[in-house]
């Protein structure tokens, strides 16, 4: 089975070094793409059906293909290295073990849209992502490998509305990290108002191996119908939490079982397939192709693609409860419903996990899972924060009830 | 600009310039309620409230729909939605159930109580159940100065301060703080917001965050108020006003919409300056001479010595720019037109009759403040509009930012109403705009590029910009390069400009430069483009007092000594409402009269040193008629009954000459009748016999609470209302609530209790009121290209003058504008008086340094010969120095102050270290 992104990690831990990463092929896709052009490359990727790993799945070539012609003023290549995603930790996983493949598929990204200025927008908490991108892009850099690209790499200041494409743009600008109403999407009025795409660091990391090897190669990767491979992560009370690339479609259990089952004693009840902001599937849907249209089938999303599993002796309430105060924390503050509802829907949780709360809550949790949907915020935050939530008062209803009549928490 | 047809809740209507407008405007100005908080219509969308919720359906077959806020959805043909779906109706109730999670239940102690928006769209939204039952967040209120009380705890985080506050005023010590439920807006510790724009914070805020601090020790719900369409008197720009009384208090002022004046707006001074005519100083009783020195005296007593001190003797008037046209009227008429003069020095007289000839020779061109926001490329020539005329600058502003915005708008398909994303695109880079002026000032963030020179300098580039538009005007001689190229610079992005607009003004008290400003205006004429032009006038009535005089202090003094032979020596002078103390002419000219009679409404040394006072009526107790800036003529009414013997100067002087009884539209007829200049000054209001359904305008507002018993410690009985007759305004609360714009009291609709009801009031949201403009212009409409160039110093002629020389042994002293100190009344007012900065010697690094001075240090400034006399209190000033951006050999010493009146004329002196420093 084909791992390109894992192929070069050295098996003992550290970075691939730029010797191991040519030796292994690497930069000839740059190299390749340089001959081809950029319309070559956009084709290519649309023909690879590559789709953002960010979380949306949107397709990678349509993104580009949404930035205008050259005007003669700058434009931008962003890549979105802030990964807060709880449960996530992919992009750290890439940048650590092998920095040039996202160097290199920086730069065919910014070949294919034209841009001279790439900046990498990295949580500032991953030390050693930075310490290895830094070497990488000085050693590419003093090969002349990047031609006239410029990357800089910025450490994000720390706010999960940072990852949000749009407050990451204001983020890099000095401003106060709150999304910006689209349109105008980023591609017309993006970084400093110029043409500016925003892609995810796995999305960039295949671009130098659908340009070495070809978008056919690329699409027969995967067992779906998007192309590729797909790193996945199994989190919670699983025997051996980890991360493996797998064929994008490998299904929900595959993961289990490549993290060696559950910890002893315990029985997988639901899970989180793409991270916190996702659905909770219950344990009867581990069969799903863990790819965007067979998840969305399934009445969840992708996400990232790192699960999170719930167990039989750990609280839904609870759980659910960390994850809302995770989510109040991290709003903006800028919109009406996510500002005030998601730290009443904490409260509510809080009474409940106290032992202090009664039906009206569950109640005002089942509005809030309602009221915040797509539209009615200003961003998707908000929507994300109520998919465990909506989920689990489905799902684990009787827990809910529980807590609010009296019964308290029989998982204490 | 296109039409479109929507369906708003099944009901068909035509939306006429559909692309520039959103769906949430779109209802407002059909009259719809739908409430929001986060829009506001002079900063217009950035989607943060979420309260404006629809429900939009796709076409005829949609029945399902979805919910999308009608702020941030562009108005298109066949766009259906609906305010009623019930859904929709939940959403915008559940969105004030969120803000009250953490709004305090403290409405009957706040002040903003009764009308607050939030109140009202709480009531709209018919949320009334809180759920929430969690503690509230709790924030650290700020001192703010002043002006503004600071209640964080009630704030629902709509933006719409910062946003105003920042982006659109331009002020850096305010910002928004913190992050999810805790969101903060204030500044970085406590201490007086510095942006003269703050007071609007108090309309902003849809609730009570920021109120009216000076109101806080006696403050009066918006419905116990008595009201009236009134005018700024504290600059030349004239903005509308509504002040409200009770108990014959002053309880505050706030702005009256203008649409083509001040918009929503007002500066501080305008709003805090008012409160002079509660201050210590006002003068309630007549006083004459008496052996003892002054004394109180009745008002026949006083008439009878004031018409025996003017029964054959010599006598000259002085009028005042801060006196209505009506009084300055009714003194030329008792004196004469030859022996009726304005308060100010010759020189500075002779600066404003040529600023008015050149706006009369501009006709229609004398731009509106309107059309100085519209203006696509400025250039400010002289001008520290930011202290001299604020909402002007304001104005000015917001051309510099909303000019780029076209570009943006084209390119990436931004819509109009869209703020965040234009101002994204835009990135605060500023539009063509330059200004050209010796010191710095807040306009400068405005400006592509800002140009220190000395006032000459500054006429220099513009005469070589106006040359270079229109190569028959003369390029001044021997311009430098860097001069060159900017006048380069500038030329083409004026005539690149679609409304190219002109500012100047008299502040740096140099002919010169209006006379450049003029240049460029003639030579933009001809180029048919739509140039305009403005010119600042320093007080409310400077432009219509200029109109009616024959000149300055000095003219009168001649004046009152050519009489004096003929009267056998007996002199006397008549003063209305002016301080000649503010300079060494008038100070002169008060020595010279062997008898004087004073009339105005607070005590100055003018008032002390005369033998006949009269107390006159201030704006709130008088009625009139103020010339703005623009030749606006403007009328302001009581807004309570002065106290006999306090009436209006113009009273007092038809009742000393020969129109006693006169009202005010006797004394306006005969001002249209005999100055064919003013003629429109009949048209700024509807005439005191306007009646709707036959009633009076009520002051007053239809819930007035304890109107019978205010006075129910002096008699049980209710008064009968004061009789005004010279409005169609009532002192009552009975008669109707809608009126022509001139006459408005206030803005008030059902459910609609804050000042956003003006919504209401507008032929649609944003744009100018139901039933006309406020006031009327008197300037002639055409443009007199041959008078424009006259004035601006003649065709081919040596326009311009030489460049500056800098003096090896004195320093030229130019005069400084500030928003709070440099204008006579406003500084009366304690929280005002405040804010009044020490005064200071503002010089350039390169003088501080070759005189041996340094920031902090004092200096002292000497006035050689006449100019030492036009300065008050000794020839000698000592004064610390500030260091500021100013060309070398230039400084500059605000003016007007209280503890330094000074003319606002430019002066040469020496500077040197005081002495008395350093033992």
């Amino acid at each position: 089975m084909a791992t390109p992104l894992f192929a070069r990690m050295p098996s003992g831990g550290g970075a691939a070094s730029l010797g191991d990463y040519r030796k292994a092929g690497g930069y000839l896709g740059l190299a390749s793409a340089r001959e081809t052009g950029p319309v070559a490359v956009g084709e290519a990727v649309k023909k690879a059906g590559l789709r953002g790993r960010g979380g949306a799945g949107f397709p990678t070539a349509m993104k580009w293909a949404a930035v205008p012609p050259p005007d003669g003023g700058p434009r931008y290549l962003v890549v979105n290295a802030d990964e807060k995603e709880p449960g996530t930790m992919k992009d750290r996983f890439l940048m650590e073990g092998d920095p040039h493949q996202l160097i290199e598929g920086i730069a065919i990204a910014a070949l294919a849209i034209d841009a001279r200025v790439a900046y990498i927008y990295l949580r500032r908490e991953y030390g050693l992502c930075a310490r290895e991108l830094e070497k990488a892009i000085g050693e590419a850099a003093s090969l002349g490998l990047l031609g006239d690209l410029q990357i800089h790499l910025h450490l994000g200041a720390g706010r999960y509305l940072c990852g949000e494409e749009t407050g990451l743009l204001n983020a890099i600008e000095g401003k106060r990290a709150t999304p910006r109403n689209k349109p105008p999407f980023p591609q017309v009025s993006g970084l400093w108002g110029r043409p500016t795409v925003v892609n995810n660091v796995e999305t960039l990391c295949n671009l130098p191996h659908i340009a070495r090897e070809g978008a056919d190669w690329f699409k027969s990767l995967s067992s779906s119908n998007d192309g590729g491979t797909k790193v996945y992560g199994a989190s919670g009370w699983v025997a051996k939490p980890g991360l493996w690339e797998l064929p994008l479609g490998a299904t929900a259990a595959e993961i289990v079982d490549r993290a060696g089952g559950m910890s002893a004693g315990r029985t997988l009840r639901a899970f989180l397939p793409g991270g916190a902001s996702t659905d909770f599937l219950p344990a009867g849907k581990l069969d799903v192709k863990m790819d965007f249209d067979s998840v969305a089938a399934a009445g969840s999303r992708l996400g990232t693609g790192t699960m999170i599993v719930l167990d039989d002796r750990t609280c839904p309430v609870g759980m659910v409860l960390s994850l809302e105060r995770f989510f109040a924390r991290e709003s903006c503050g800028w919109c009406t419903p996510c500002r005030e509802g998601i730290p009443w829907v904490t409260r509510c949780l809080e009474a409940l996990e106290a032992g202090e709360g009664d039906m009206s809550d569950i109640e005002i949790l089942e509005d809030h899972a309602k009221a915040l949907a797509p539209g009615r915020t200003f961003c998707a935050f908000a929507p994300g924060a109520m998919e465990p939530l909506a989920s689990a008062l489905k799902l684990f209803r009787e827990d809910f009830v529980d807590h609010a009549t009296g019964k308290g928490c029989r998982y204490r | 600009m296109s039409t479109a047809s929507i369906f708003v809740d099944g009901k068909r209507y035509a939306i006429e310039g559909a692309e520039t407008k959103n769906l949430l405007e779109a209802c407002l100005s059909l009259g719809l309620d739908l409430p929001y908080f986060c829009w506001h219509p002079a900063m217009h969308s950035v989607g943060a409230c979420r309260q404006c919720a629809v429900k939009l359906f796709k076409d005829e077959a949609d029945t399902r729909g979805r919910l999308a806020m009608a702020c941030m959805t562009p108005v298109v043909e066949g766009l259906r939605a609906s305010i009623e779906d019930s859904e929709a109706k939940a959403f915008r109730a559940g969105v004030i159930e969120w803000l009250m999670v953490n709004h305090p239940h403290d409405c009957p102690i706040c002040d903003e109580g009764g009308e607050c928006h939030l109140q009202d769209m709480t009531v709209m939204t018919g949320h009334v159940r809180r759920r929430y039952r969690f503690d509230k967040r709790e924030h650290r209120s700020q001192d703010l100065g002043p002006f503004i009380a600071h209640e964080m705890n009630r704030c629902i985080q709509c933006y719409r301060c910062v946003r105003f506050y920042r982006d659109y005023a331009g002020g850096e010590d305010f910002d928004v703080q913190g992050w999810h439920d805790s969101v903060f807006f204030g500044r970085a510790e406590d201490g007086a917001l510095e942006s003269p724009f703050s007071g609007n914070l108090c309309e902003v805020c849809p609730t009570g965050v920021f109120t009216d601090k000076t109101q806080a020790a006696h403050p009066s719900r918006k419905w116990d108020l008595h009201t009236s369409p009134s005018v700024c008197p504290h600059c030349g720009l004239g903005c509308s006003t509504i002040p409200g009384e009770r108990y014959g208090e002053l309880k505050r002022v706030r702005p009256r919409y203008n649409v083509d004046v001040n918009g929503y707006f007002i500066c501080d001074r305008g709003r805090f300056g008012q409160a002079f005519a509660d201050s210590k100083d006002r003068l309630r009783d007549c006083l004459a001479r008496a052996p003892s020195g002054q004394a109180p005296a009745s008002r026949e007593a006083a008439l009878e010595a004031a018409r025996a001190a003017l029964g054959g003797a010599a006598s000259v008037g002085i009028g005042s720019a801060r006196a209505s046209v009506e009084t300055n009227f009714a003194l030329r008429r008792l004196v004469g037109p030859e022996r009726f003069f304005l308060a100010v020095p010759d020189e500075e007289f002779a600066l404003y009759a040529r600023m008015r000839r050149i706006l009369e020779a501009a006709g229609r061109r004398a731009a509106s403040p309107l059309e100085a926001e519209g203006a696509d490329a400025v250039l400010v020539l002289g001008e520290d509009v930011w202290n001299s005329a604020p909402i002007l600058a304001l104005r000015l502003r917001q051309a510099s930012r909303n000019s780029p915005n076209e570009t943006a708008m084209r390119d990436k398909r931004i819509p109009a109403w869209d703020d965040a994303a234009l101002r994204q695109a835009v990135q605060d880079r500023p539009g063509p705009f330059f200004v050209a002026s010796p010191g710095p000032s807040p306009l400068d963030e405005s400006a592509e590029v800002s140009y220190r020179a000395a006032p000459d300098d500054i006429a220099r580039l513009g005469h070589a910009v106006a040359a270079l538009v229109d190569p028959s005007f003369a390029e001044p001689e021997g311009l430098g390069e860097a001069q060159s190229a900017l006048a380069q610079r500038i030329a083409s992005a004026l005539m690149r400009a679609k409304r190219p607009l002109v500012v100047s003004g008299s502040g740096l008290g140099s002919a010169a430069t209006i006379e450049a400003a003029a240049a460029v205006l003639a030579a933009l004429s001809a180029t048919g483009q739509d140039a305009r032009i403005c010119l600042v006038f320093p007080e409310a009535n400077s432009l219509g007092a200029t109109m009616l005089a024959a000149g300055g202090l000095e003219s009168a003094s001649r004046a009152l000594a050519a009489g004096a032979v003929a009267a056998g020596g007996r002199t006397a002078l008549i003063v209305a409402e002016a301080d000649l103390s503010r300079s060494a002419a008038g100070r002169s000219l008060m020595a010279e009269a062997s008898a004087s009679i004073v009339l105005d409404h607070c005590s100055s040394e003018t008032t002390r040193a005369a033998d006949i006072v009269l107390p006159s009526a201030t704006i709130l107790e008088g009625s009139g008629t103020f010339i703005s800036l623009e030749g606006r003529a403007q009328r302001f009414f009581a807004l309570r009954k002065g106290e006999t013997p306090v009436q209006d100067a113009w009273r007092w002087l038809d009742e000393l000459g020969a129109d006693p009884g006169r009202d005010l539209d006797g004394i306006d007829a005969a001002i249209a009748g005999e100055l064919g200049g003013l003629a429109a000054i009949t048209r700024a209001a509807p005439a005191s016999a306007f009646r709707l359904v036959g009633r009076k305008v009520a002051r007053g507002a239809q819930r007035e609470s304890g109107r019978t018993s205010m006075h129910a410690n002096v008699d049980t009985r209710d008064p009968n209302p004061a009789v005004d007759p010279d409005s169609s305004l009532a002192y009552s609360m009975e008669g109707p609530r809608e009126a022509p714009p001139p006459l408005l009291p206030r803005y008030w609709a059902p459910g609609w209790n804050s000042d956003q009801a003006i919504n209401k009031f507008q032929m649609e949201v944003g744009k100018a009121l139901r039933g006309g403009e406020i006031g009327a212009r008197v300037f002639p409409t055409e443009t007199d290209r041959g008078a424009l160039r006259e004035a601006a110093g003649g065709a081919g002629g040596k326009a311009a003058p030489p460049a500056f020389s800098r003096r090896p042994d004195a320093l030229l002293i130019l005069p400084r504008s500030r928003v709070f100190g440099s204008e006579e009344l406003s500084a009366r007012a304690p929280a005002i008086a405040a804010r009044i900065p020490e005064p200071r010697l503002f010089l350039s690094m390169a003088d501080a340094r070759r005189l041996g001075l340094e920031d902090g240090s004092l200096a002292e400034i000497s006035f050689p010969g006449d100019e030492g006399e036009s300065r008050p209190r000794g020839a000698a000033l000592s004064l610390r120095v500030e260091l500021s951006d100013l060309p070398e050999g230039v400084a500059t010493l605000p003016w007007g102050f209280p503890s330094l009146p000074g003319p606002a004329l430019a002066a040469w002196a020496s500077v040197r270290p005081d002495a008395k420093e350093g033992g």
